[in-house]
């Protein structure tokens, strides 16, 4: 009973801030909103069972992906008057596209069912008392799922790649530290001791 | 019914719905409590540790005027900050201003739920401890940047920018050597971590990452020498100069909260929290906690004693630090470990070797 | 539903949570009630050294921050595909450690072309 209220208070807050994400003034609310639902659709992994995945999910979207969108959001200055106009001009196009998703999602359901084939090629789930979810996940993520695991660091690779090519600006008349110089010298190189005796002065 | 009042309550105690409900809660909140009031405690008496211990290592006295020995001192320093007016400035934004330094304070003191101070003493045994805490050190970057944006005022805005990216830049060494040590006990719940047995040479390529973590971890904090975009002399406090008594107060209990929090972590993680040092049976006489304490205590010092000794990072040399220097050595050290590891049947959950 | 030991586990964060919302909500609380607000318009206008703020503090948009926080996640990505495989290396052996050597040098070669495409320099 106890495991029902916290789904329908994560859900009902979940959908909540979903809802303030796309309808606030203010785009540092949004994220903040934003922000919130990760939480929530987290919160609602615990509930499943899939606790790494709720902590990847709060470590990625929320410590990671978040921030790069609070950065972005924090430093643009964005011009709201000139955003809402545009919306209704495309509000009726947006109504087609959100009206055909809807119609998938309830194809989908109406036609859920597990076909005679996946059984056999997938892995069977670890019962969860002797295997706990990271480790299930861990045993064929890196062996059975190679190629997948593989694509995704190629995935990583072309972003990384992207992300630089894209935004990167060299300076031209920068100069900058070169630690490597700097810790390879010598003294001998660079430094004399001089023995004086008081009262001689330097010569 | 002639029923004393005392009969009833305990009726209603062990009623159906009660033991269903009400007393997990309690326990629990009893639990938490356990571990919040000492932690408030130790968060102040560690404002007036690091002050007596740094003035102690540049030969002055440090608070001794407020009570014996200055022991009274973070009392008036709490009576003082509670009692100035708290400012808002003009153009900031109201909820998120006030918001930030609670959520600082909030994930200092979350943390601590999943971090065992003794065999079995934990208040959430969950099995993901370790991704848990590193969920929240993820999140304590929030806090700074909405300070920092919420002021409206330039100074405070490119210092939590550049705080939220140097804490942002030394999480990634941080993983992997949270990865390495995952590595030798092949669980993620902490108190199996303190609990994993392993030969003298694992403990000893572990070594080079505890460097890597405590010095990560000044960098998490914002402590020197990493502290730059909170230095009062450089952007006159960064993120937290609009902030003011209670507010200030938050942020300021909430970073020292955070360094316990990392002091904890250290231990727990290569200290072998509540063990005795070296393993010394002989030394199990006393208590696991009061070991636990006594290793946050020492890591804490060497924190305050890093304050005391290193000058500040230029922030591109810190930047530098962390991300040509600490990610691709820890990284390298990582699949070193993880090498040597395999090679020597070594790995928890191998059979043979 | 699923195993309630898990989810018992969590209870406690959640009453942890709650307990520590009320005590930062409480201190705050607590300065506005003990102290006397009296807000003047010197007092609440921001600090810029002694000036009156010249510009907006919203300061123009530094590519470097967004750079690094995609790095960021690229790498942070990488150490959540490491935690499942260092728990369970000792049980998908040699096949797994060299299907992880291989992400990892393809995320080592975007590496090496960040350092010397000069991405990780800050300036």
């Amino acid at each position: 009973m106890i495991e029902a209220i916290f789904f329908y208070v994560f859900s009902a807050v979940l959908i909540g801030s979903a809802a303030w994400v796309i309808s606030s003034r203010n785009p540092v609310h949004s994220v903040l909103a934003l922000i919130l639902a990760f939480f929530n659709a987290a919160g609602l992994f615990v509930m499943l069972g899939a606790e790494f995945l709720a902590m990847i999910m709060v470590i990625v979207y929320v410590g990671a992906v978040a921030v790069l969108f609070l950065f972005v959001v924090m430093m643009l200055d964005i011009d709201f008057v000139k955003l809402k106009a545009g919306l209704v001009k495309n509000a009726f196009v947006g109504f087609i596209v959100g009206g055909v998703l809807l119609a998938e999602f309830v194809w989908m359901y109406l036609r859920w069912g597990m076909s005679q084939v996946t059984p056999h090629v997938m892995m069977p789930t670890p019962d969860m008392a002797q295997v706990n979810n990271t480790q299930a996940l861990g045993m064929v993520l890196y062996t059975h799922y190679v190629y997948l695991f593989q694509i995704s660091g190629l995935i990583l690779l072309v972003a990384m790649i992207g992300a630089i090519t894209l935004t990167h600006r060299r300076r031209p008349d920068n100069r900058t530290q070169k630690v490597a110089i700097q810790v390879a010298r010598n003294p001998k190189d660079v430094l004399k001791v001089e023995k004086i005796t008081s009262g001689s002065g330097v010569h | 019914m002639a029923n004393s009042v005392t009969e009833q309550i305990q009726g209603l105690w062990n009623s159906d719905f009660s033991v269903a409900y009400v007393q997990p809660t309690a326990f629990a909140g009893l639990h938490v409590l356990e571990f919040v009031v000492p932690l408030i405690i130790a968060v102040a008496y560690l404002t007036y540790a690091e002050r007596k211990v740094l003035a102690a290592m540049q030969m002055r006295q440090g608070p001794n005027v407020v009570g014996p020995f200055g022991l009274l001192q973070p009392l008036a320093d709490g009576l003082k900050l509670l009692a100035k007016e708290t400012i808002i400035p003009s153009g900031a934004n109201r909820g998120v201003f006030l918001f930030a330094p609670m959520l600082t304070f909030l994930l200092s003191l979350v943390a601590w739920a999943v971090i065992p101070v003794n065999a079995g003493w934990v208040v959430s045994n969950i099995n993901v401890g370790v991704l848990y805490l590193f969920a929240i050190s993820s999140l304590g970057v929030y806090g700074i940047l909405m300070a920092g944006w919420a002021s409206n005022s330039r100074y405070a805005f490119l210092g939590g920018l550049r705080s939220a990216a140097q804490m942002v830049s030394y999480e990634v060494s941080m993983g992997f050597v949270l990865v390495s040590v995952l590595l030798t006990t092949g669980s993620l719940n902490l108190t199996a971590i303190v609990d994993a047995q392993h030969p003298f040479w694992v403990s000893l390529m572990l070594f080079p990452m505890f460097i890597v973590f405590v010095i990560s971890a000044l960098a998490e904090t914002n402590r020197a020498p990493f502290d730059l975009p909170e230095g009062e002399s450089e952007l006159v406090g960064g993120y937290n100069v609009e902030y003011s008594s209670m507010t200030f107060a938050l942020f300021f209990l909430g970073e020292y909260s955070n360094m316990i929090l990392m002091s904890g972590m250290t231990s727990v993680l290569f200290l072998g929290a509540w063990l005795p040092p070296f393993g010394i049976s002989a030394l199990a006489v006393v208590p696991g906690f009061i070991w636990f304490a006594l290793k946050v205590c020492f890591v804490l010092f060497v924190f305050i004693w890093t304050r005391a000794t290193l000058p500040r990072f230029r922030y591109d040399q810190l930047m530098r630090l962390g991300w040509k220097v600490f990610l691709p050595f820890t990284l390298v050290w990582l699949v070193f470990m993880a090498a040597v590891l395999l090679y020597n049947h070594a790995l928890p959950g191998m059979q043979g070797g | 539903m699923i195993a309630t030991d898990l989810l018992t586990n969590y209870f406690p964060i959640v009453v942890f949570l709650v307990i520590a919302t009320g005590l930062s909500m409480l201190m705050v609380g607590v300065s506005f009630l003990a102290a006397k607000q009296k807000p003047d318009t010197e007092k609440i206008s921001a600090y810029e050294c002694g000036f009156e703020a010249f510009a907006d503090a919203r300061m123009k948009f530094d590519v470097r921050f967004y750079l690094v926080s995609i790095l960021f996640i690229i790498f942070d990505l990488e150490v959540a595909f490491l935690f499942p495989w260092a728990i369970t290396l000792g049980k998908i052996g040699l096949y797994g450690f060299w299907s992880m050597m291989v992400f990892l040098g393809v995320l080592t070669v975007g590496f090496i072309y960040e350092w010397r495409k000069g991405a990780l320099d800050w300036e």
